[in-house]
This record gives C-alpha cells, sequence and structure tokens, in this order.
C-alpha cells in the first residue's frame, strides 16, 4: 500500500467510528430531537468532510480546467444532493462506502500491475566490468561494444554477448518459458535477460543495451496494450457517450417528473442522484485492459510474446494456420538421418561418404561431412591426401580412390549403370549410395527432420478449433508430402516461389467467411511479407532474430509451435473474462439505474453498482493472468 | 521523435484515457498513448518543437489529471 492509500485508510477508519456513533445515536433515539435540524446537519458535516474533502477539492479545481464529468464532480453533486433532501446520514454513507470503494480498486488495480510487471522483470541492473582486478557495477546503457563483462553465478545477464571465458547453464525461463538450462562455453552466444547459472562467464558484449534482446522485449510488451483490441475501442467509445447521457437522465429525472406530476422535489432529486452515482464507466475502462493486459502477461510467461490486445482478440477467432515448412514444421537443417552399410560400421561407411565427398561443396556433402567431422576429437581436419582421383559423374554422382581402393559415391542411377547389386532405401528424404572395391557398401540418408513435438503441436491446434492446417513450401512436392502426412496437414502446396506464398495466403484469407482468422507461421527470415498479409502473423524468434520480432505480430521466443495452441487457449479465456465484466458491469448499472429511477434502489446499492462493481471485474480479470497452458 | 514517460499517480482510467485524448489533439503530435497499466506515457511528436510540445502535454495532462505527475 503507498503512503497514499495508507492516508485514505486512516480517514476511512475514523469516519467509520464517527459514522457507526452517528448511527447509534439516531436508531437509538438520543439524537431524535435533532432529526432534521440545522445540529444534525452540522454532525454529519463533520465526517463527511473528513472522508470527502479530497472529493470536493477535486472537483472544484477540475471544474475551473472545464473537466466536469468526472467521478469527484459526480460524487459531490449526488452528496450534496442527498444533504439538500435531508439524508444526512446516507450523504455521508455514500462518500464512505465511495473511498472504501476507490482504496480497494486502487490497491487491487496496483497489486495487478505489480503482477503483471514482476513476471516480465527480465531488465538488468547493472553490469559488472573488470577493472585493475576489481569488478565495478555499471549501468548497461552505458557500456560499449566490445566490453568485456563478467557475469556471476545467479546474475542475470545484461547485455547479449559472446562468451570468451568460463562455462555454465544459463536459465532462459525469463525469455522463453523452456526450463531446461542451455549451455553456455566459450564462442557460444548468449542472450541478454536470461539468468546465469553455476559458473563465472566473461562475456564480449556485441550489441549497445538499447539493441539488446532484453530491451527489445520489454519495449514490446509494453507497447502491447497500446494496440487495442475492438472490444477496448468499443469501451472506450462507450465511456464517451454513456456518462453524458446518463447524467443528462440524471437531470432530466430531477426535473421533468416534478414539473409534470406535481408533488415534491426531494424524491426526485434523490433519485438523480442515484443516476450520478451510477454514470462513471470506470468498472469497464479499468478491467477490459486490464484483462488484456492480463492475457498478455500470462502468453509472456510461456515464451510467447503477443504485441497487443488486437492480437490476442484475433488468435482466439482463428480458424485457419498455414506454415511454412522449413525451419517451423522442420528443423530446417539437411542432416544425416540414417546410416545403413552393408558388410562394415557405421563410422567407416561414414567416413568413406565423407573422404569422398571432401572436394564438394553440395549441401549433401556438407551435411554429410558435417556428420563425419562431429564424430571425431574437435578441429580434425580431413586428410585430403587420402582421396585421389575424383570424377564427377553428371547427374549421379562421384567416383575415385580412398586409400588407393575405388569408391562410388550417388544415387540409384550411378549403381545401376556400374552393375553394383544394392539395395534400394526407402526412407524418405535424399539417398546416397555408396560402393567400395567394387561391392555395395550401404546408403546414407539426408532429410530435413520433422520437429520434436510438431504433429502433437498440430493435434493440439486441431483440438482447440483451428479447423484447417495448410503447410507452404518452394520444396518438391516429393519432398513435402511425407511430412505432410506425417505431420496430419490438411492442405500442401509445394514447389513455390516467395511471391507465390503471398498469394496462396491471400486467397485462403479470401476464403474466410466471417469473423475467421487466418495465422501465418514462419521463421520469419524470408516470409516477411506473408507474416504481414495474414491477420495473425506468428513468428519463429529463435532467439534474438530481429528480423522475426519485427515483421510478426506474435512472436515464439523458443520457436516451439506447441505453444500456439496454449496461447489461443488463454486468448479465449482473456475474451471470455472481458465479456463477463462486460455483461456483469452493464447489467448491474442499467438494473439500478431502472430500479433507481422507479425509485426502488436506494444509494447504497447506486455505490456498489459503481465501485462495487469495478473492484469485482478487477478480480475477475486478474484471471486473465492466471491462464494455464 | 518518439519519447517515453513515466507517470506518478495516475489513478484513475478513465482520465489515462482523457490524457491520451487531449495529447493526441495537440498541434505537432503524431501519436500518443497512455497506459494505465504501465503507468507510462508515449509521446510522438515533431522533431524541432518536441520541447515546446512537451510544455504543452504537461498542461493538458495537469488539467485532465492534476495529480498525475509526469517524470521527465
Amino acid at each position: 500500500m503507498t503512503d497514499k492509500q495508507k492516508k485514505v485508510l486512516i480517514r476511512i477508519i475514523i469516519t467509520s467510528v464517527l459514522f457507526l456513533g452517528l448511527m447509534i445515536g439516531t436508531h437509538s433515539g438520543m439524537m431524535s430531537s435533532l432529526e432534521n435540524t440545522w445540529y444534525m446537519f452540522a454532525i454529519c458535516l463533520v465526517p463527511y468532510m473528513i472522508i470527502g474533502y479530497d472529493i470536493v477539492w477535486k472537483a472544484a479545481r477540475n471544474i475551473r480546467n472545464g473537466q466536469v464529468f468526472d467521478e469527484n464532480f459526480l460524487m459531490m453533486i449526488a452528496t450534496f444532493g442527498a444533504f439538500g433532501v435531508g439524508e444526512y446520514t446516507e450523504a455521508v454513507a455514500v462518500m464512505l462506502f465511495y473511498q472504501v470503494g476507490e482504496l480497494f480498486q486502487g490497491y487491487a488495480v496496483g497489486k495487478s500491475r505489480q503482477s503483471i510487471t514482476a513476471m516480465m522483470d527480465i531488465c538488468p541492473e547493472y553490469a559488472n566490468i573488470e577493472e585493475d582486478g576489481k569488478l565495478t557495477q555499471v549501468d548497461p546503457d552505458d557500456v560499449e561494444i566490445g566490453t568485456i563483462i563478467v557475469v556471476k553465478p545467479g546474475e542475470r545477464i545484461p547485455l547479449d554477448g559472446v562468451v570468451t571465458e568460463g562455462e555454465s547453464l544459463i536459465d532462459t525461463a525469463a525469455l522463453t518459458g523452456e526450463s531446461v538450462p542451455r549451455k553456455a562455453a566459450v564462442g557460444d552466444e548468449i542472450i541478454s535477460g536470461c539468468v546465469n547459472g553455476s559458473g563465472t562467464l566473461k562475456v564480449r558484449v556485441t550489441k549497445e543495451f538499447d539493441d539488446c534482446t532484453v530491451s527489445k522485449i520489454l519495449e514490446l510488451v509494453e507497447n502491447a496494450s497500446s494496440k487495442k483490441a475492438k472490444v477496448e475501442n468499443f469501451i472506450t467509445r462507450f465511456a464517451r457517450y454513456y456518462t453524458p447521457v446518463v447524467t443528462i437522465g440524471a437531470v432530466i429525472l430531477a426535473v421533468v417528473p416534478p414539473l409534470v406530476l406535481g408533488g415534491g422535489w426531494g424524491d426526485w432529486i434523490q433519485r438523480a442522484c442515484i443516476f450520478l452515482v451510477i454514470s462513471c464507466p470506470c468498472a469497464l475502462v479499468i478491467s477490459v485492459p486490464l484483462g488484456f493486459f492480463g492475457g498478455i502477461g500470462a502468453s509472456s510467461k510461456l515464451g510467447v510474446l503477443v504485441k497487443g490486445s488486437n492480437f490476442l482478440e484475433a488468435v482466439a477467432e482463428m480458424t485457419t494456420i498455414v506454415f511454412d515448412k522449413t525451419g517451423t514444421l522442420t528443423k530446417g537443417e539437411f542432416k544425416v538421418s540414417e546410416i545403413q552399410p552393408q558388410d562394415m560400421t557405421e563410422a567407416q561407411l561414414l567416413e568413406l561418404a565423407a573422404y569422398g565427398e571432401g572436394y564438394s561443396n553440395h549441401p549433401i556433402a556438407v551435411s554429410i561431412k558435417d556428420a563425419y567431422t562431429k564424430s571425431l576429437p574437435q578441429e580434425t581436419v580431413l586428410d585430403m591426401n587420402r582421396v585421389t582421383d575424383v570424377k564427377e559423374i553428371a547427374g549421379h554422382g562421384l567416383s575415385g580412390l580412398f586409400d588407393g581402393k575405388e569408391f562410388l559415391l550417388g544415387n540409384e542411377k550411378l549403381m545401376r549403370e556400374q552393375q553394383i547389386s544394392f539395395q534400394v532405401c526407402t526412407t524418405p528424404g535424399t539417398v546416397v549410395y555408396a560402393a567400395y572395391e567394387g561391392e555395395f557398401a550401404g546408403s546414407i540418408v539426408i532429410s530435413d527432420t520433422i520437429k520434436d513435438g510438431a504433429k502433437e503441436a498440430i493435434q493440439s491446434m486441431k483440438q482447440v478449433g483451428v479447423k484447417h492446417c495448410v503447410m507452404l513450401t518452394g520444396d518438391r512436392r516429393a519432398a513435402a508430402e511425407p511430412v505432410a502426412a506425417e505431420l496430419g496437414i490438411d492442405e500442401l502446396h509445394a514447389d513455390l516461389l516467395p511471391a507465390d506464398k503471398v498469394s496462396q495466403v491471400e486467397r485462403l484469407l479470401g476464403l474466410e467467411t466471417g469473423t475467421e482468422k487466418l495465422a501465418f507461421v514462419g521463421d520469419g527470415i524470408n516470409d516477411a511479407p506473408v507474416l504481414t498479409r495474414a491477420d495473425i502473423g506468428i513468428a519463429m524468434g529463435s532467439m534474438g532474430s530481429d528480423a522475426a520480432i519485427e515483421a510478426a505480430d506474435v512472436v515464439i521466443m523458443d520457436d516451439d509451435i506447441s505453444k500456439i495452441a496454449s496461447v489461443v487457449k488463454i486468448s479465449r479465456k482473456t475474451l471470455k473474462i472481458v465479456k463477463q465484466n462486460i455483461v456483469f458491469a452493464l447489467g448491474v448499472k442499467a438494473l439500478v439505474l431502472v430500479l433507481g429511477a422507479l425509485g426502488m434502489a436506494n444509494m447504497w446499492e447506486a455505490v456498489f453498482a459503481d465501485v462495487g462493481v469495478s473492484v469485482i471485474t478487477i478480480l475477475n480479470s486478474m484471471r486473465a493472468l492466471n491462464s494455464e497452458k | 521523435m518518439k519519447k517515453k514517460f513515466k507517470l506518478q499517480d495516475l489513478d484513475c482510467a478513465n482520465c489515462a484515457a482523457k490524457m491520451e485524448d487531449a495529447i493526441k489533439h495537440l498541434d505537432g503530435v503524431n501519436d500518443a498513448s497512455v497506459s494505465f497499466m504501465t503507468q507510462k506515457m508515449m509521446v510522438d511528436a515533431v522533431d524541432e518543437k518536441f520541447d515546446e510540445i512537451m510544455k504543452k502535454v504537461v498542461e493538458v495532462c495537469a488539467k485532465v489529471e492534476p495529480d498525475c505527475k509526469i517524470m521527465m
């Protein structure tokens, strides 16, 4: 609680005590002689001023500034009205109840704001620089590129950089939601905002603080609430008309019936005051953005950045999802996925293939060489003297001598042509057959592997209501089809140029009806136009790829597409909460307005319809933050 | 030029919306947002007159919500 809130609390307590005395006094009949006299007015004015002096003061000040329809003014008029018609204790009660509600509301908002910001508390406060053997703490903003900083165990990494000394495990949970720590050793890039594990690291800074991942993400999350959802815009527009309309209603209610029907003014003025108390749209104005803020916060906790409430709203209505294949559904790396040796060990076959392809820079050759060098101790260089007489047989493969003996590396055609009896490999992907000394030596399959969990991710998306999953790829149909089949994709378009992807997405956008939304999921590297064209562009953050973070509306920090389904759930829950709040707040207000006009509601109910409803909707909004996967 | 400011004692969401509206209508302001949630204000205005515009921003904010301070 802030000092300001504490002061209000003290005033509330004092007033409550006085009010209680007042109530006992009036009900026990001790003060019956004073009723409806100036004495009673004076006695009630004391607690009224204690609890409401600031409201009256603010109202007066705001009128001078030309701000008429604010809460303070309305509360002042309402309570003055109550005094006017002789309901002195009611005036005090209303003001007291209003202050209690305001205090609780302020406290609840403060708490929710705190818990959201705490969750996004990834901002490093300092960086350690070593000077003359001593560590000094400096503002990360002042550290220049190339400076060596020291990150001690348990500290937050302040700036992006490359490890120059030390080894540690890094906790990236704050950024990616991933709970398994990453290993960092000399030469590895590390990202600001993560927490260093067990070892001390020396890091060469590669980016200015403003360009660092942590700054970018913070900026993104902070700006997210400025992109408003349709519901929010509706509420803002609604609020603009609501207060004046209700106030005018109050004036009409106070003036017209007494003139037309005759009779006393007092009763009608009291009914008008009830209108004024209800006329603040605060419950909606606070709880709706708070709900979205909570939803965005809950997504960030999972490592998914949603760049605006409007996108969170769109995700809830998503029915079609279009995937780019490479890098999104598959790992995007061509790797040796299978080694099937014949009459030799796997290692021997790989060695043969790696040396055979030694001079080639073809992606297939590179992946074979990578697989081989990875199996060796670090920094071993291939001794290319072992390979001689390499000849390329166009469209078929290679032939040559390895350790003085003849080898063949290539496709099926090569094997047939050289009349080598071989075993056909049926695994999808690119197959390299090898022969050594005229005998079939085995086959190596190179393929782009499907990401772990991609299949489950697509299933879970369908479970949450995505009707149509489409895969777009520039790859050959033959390579794409098995992937699509395995993942359970509904529609596949292969052999596409980047421009074709845009037109495919446009075609699919044209098929949408009503509020249906289409999302495109890509790695953000060369599909920026498609990301912007789709209703929702979802990019793989690949830990700090600027292009992706820039172009997309939703960024999945650790490239795990299974989180899409979780975000859909969060967005639905958020929207549900927001709608509940709108219906509840408007419902209660409308009810009390009607009852008030008919003379069936009192001030107390009016105050409940104002601050009571606010508090309830705020508490409801907080649930959005606690969305589970 | 875009600049962000922290706000202190911004107690009412409706006032935040009113402040935002008032700032947006100032001459030379391209865009503005007042976030009740983060207690921050973003002003995007023409470079040359930024300081002048900020003075006006402070003025209009004081009119809408005198208790709220802009931390410059």
